[in-house]
């Protein structure tokens, strides 16, 4: 008969990966080292990939001539006005199908159908329609957010636990406040979530929107970069993106801290 | 009207005029039935209390004496005087609490004044209540990071606070640990002998049936018909843990179950294969 004399030996770790910021920042911080390093050597040719001292030069130059605030502002506000139309219609009629059975399965059909569509594929027809000034760049922008914004609501709306809702009504609550007091709050975080995507799928599509038909903005001056063959300017603009992107992501952090805290 | 026991100060107006009759109720959920000729009358200002066997409907029938399930056949009528302060007569108190996770305990006491009190009014009601149930420390406190019996605390202030004419419990202490449930039921007892009002009270835990109820209703096995009806006439008041006189009532329910039970329990195990 087998026999077991021993300590028990441990065998619960492992499966709980924690995060440490200050990797995270060492490691891009590393690689940007490694970058300047392998240019200032002479291992990347500066038309391949420009070093990171150029690129910051030029972004330097761009943000003392007043060019890149003149592109900027452009963007920052197509960017704005299109991604709040879209959230606003979306939020909108995610409600109506969270909420009505009239609206679920044909607003549900729609968007299954036109959501995997590529909207830069549109752009042209946009601009048909909504001519070549702002209005196709705003739409292309409102329709690339409007469609994920309407999954995250219904999704956040279906998942508002049917017991609270019951409460509600057991409270005598009019539909109105239910809705106001339950269900928003209720779906708020997968809305948050869903904005996460939605500005980067906006900053996207703006860049791509402002590639046809624009004179200014980010990603006009991109555009215009890259056919010089001038990537010191070319990699600034992508800088400039990447920090929106950031940017955006921080300012939804700070509403997530600001309105889901009970969690 | 037994045991109303008003306390210092101020306490809830109380209005105990509410009662609430089924007659006929049956209700089946697609070919299953599960409350067949259900006939009861919970009088005004008394504890009815139904027990039975697991899945005997039970918390159907209360969702359908609150008017949150449409009874399949038969009437549910409720009549009564209800007083001017009331702002939802039929209040439930439910199992796993539903409360709102994003407000305070004060912000979810508070949920249903918003609507219809003014701010002072409003205010002076929440402090009350929560001083009633103990929670004036915890007012600014999110659910989360309460224990059960503080959330159900929280749940039994919500319902006071509309001044309910009638309460509807649905196995309020059913998802708390055992010490809890005998802490909380002694409260219960006190708080709805202090209120009054008819109170309509679901478990499948004998001794809080004995302890609370003036009418017990014992359901059978599905589908669910009333079995039996034990009366007690004494005030919640006078009751303690340990009574004798209780503990053979809380037998004899148990003589009167257990075979059911028994029964209920093999068949859910059977379903479930």
């Amino acid at each position: 008969m087998p026999r077991i004399d021993g300590p028990v030996a441990f065998r619960g770790g492992g499966f709980a990966p924690r995060s440490h910021a200050w990797a995270g920042a060492a490691t891009l911080i590393l690689l940007v080292a490694l970058w300047q390093l392998g240019a200032s050597v002479g291992l990347i040719h500066s038309l391949f990939l420009p070093a990171p001292v150029t690129i910051a030069a030029a972004l330097y130059h761009l943000a003392i001539s007043g060019e890149l605030w003149r592109n900027l502002s452009v963007s920052l506000a197509r960017l704005a006005i299109g991604w709040v139309i879209g959230t606003v219609c979306g939020i909108a009629v995610g409600l109506a199908v969270g909420l009505w059975s009239i609206a679920r399965s044909p607003a549900m059909a729609v968007v299954s159908a036109l959501f995997p569509i590529p909207k830069i594929a549109l752009v042209p027809l946009f601009i048909i329609w909504f001519g070549i000034g702002e209005g196709s760049k705003l739409v292309t922008l409102a329709i690339g957010v409007f469609f994920p914004t309407v999954i995250a609501t219904v999704g956040g709306v279906d998942n508002v636990p049917r017991g609270l809702i019951r409460m509600g009504q057991s409270f005598g609550l009019s539909y109105a406040a239910i809705v106001r007091k339950i269900v928003l709050p209720g779906a708020l975080p997968a809305l948050l979530s869903g904005f996460r995507v939605t500005t980067s799928i906006a900053i996207i599509l703006l860049v791509a929107a402002e590639m046809i038909g624009a004179d200014r903005g980010i990603g006009a001056f991109v555009l215009a970069a890259g056919n010089l063959y001038d990537t010191g300017n070319l990699l600034a603009g992508i800088v400039v993106l990447s920090a929106m992107g950031l940017v955006a992501a921080w300012l939804i952090g700070c509403l997530e801290r600001l309105l889901l805290g009970w969690r | 009207m037994t045991g109303l026991h008003a306390g210092p100060g101020a306490g809830p107006s109380t209005s105990p005029g509410l009662s609430i009759t089924l007659a006929g109720v049956r209700h089946a959920y697609r070919d299953l039935i599960v409350l067949d000729g259900i006939d009861l009358t919970a009088e005004p200002g008394e504890v009815l209390v139904l027990v039975g066997p697991s899945g005997c409907g039970k918390s159907t029938l209360l969702n359908i004496m609150g008017g949150l399930l449409a009874p399949g056949g038969g009437t549910v009528h409720c009549a009564g005087d209800v007083a001017a302060d009331c702002l939802n007569p039929l209040t439930y108190v439910f199992q796993d609490f539903a409360l709102l996770p994003w407000r305070s305990v004060a912000g979810n006491v508070a949920l249903v004044l918003e609507e219809r009190l003014g701010r002072a009014e409003r205010a002076a009601r929440v402090a009350e209540v929560l001083a009633l149930t103990g929670l004036t420390e915890f007012a600014g406190a999110w659910p989360r990071q309460l224990s059960g019996g503080m959330r159900q605390r929280v749940g039994i202030a919500r319902a006071l606070a509309v001044r309910p004419a009638c309460l509807l419990l649905d196995e309020p202490l059913s998802a708390l640990d055992a010490q809890t449930r005998d802490l909380l039921l002694d409260e219960f007892a006190a708080l709805i002998a202090r209120a009054g009002t008819t109170t309509v009270y679901v478990t499948h835990n004998l001794a809080e049936a004995a302890r609370l109820g003036h009418q017990i209703v014992v359901l059978s096995r599905r589908p669910g018909r009333v079995r039996a009806v034990l009366r007690i006439h004494r005030p919640l008041a006078g009751r303690k843990p340990g009574d004798a006189d209780l503990a053979r009532v809380e037998a004899e329910l148990w003589r009167m179950i257990r075979d059911d039970a028994a029964a209920a329990e093999r068949e859910t195990v059977d379903a479930a294969h």
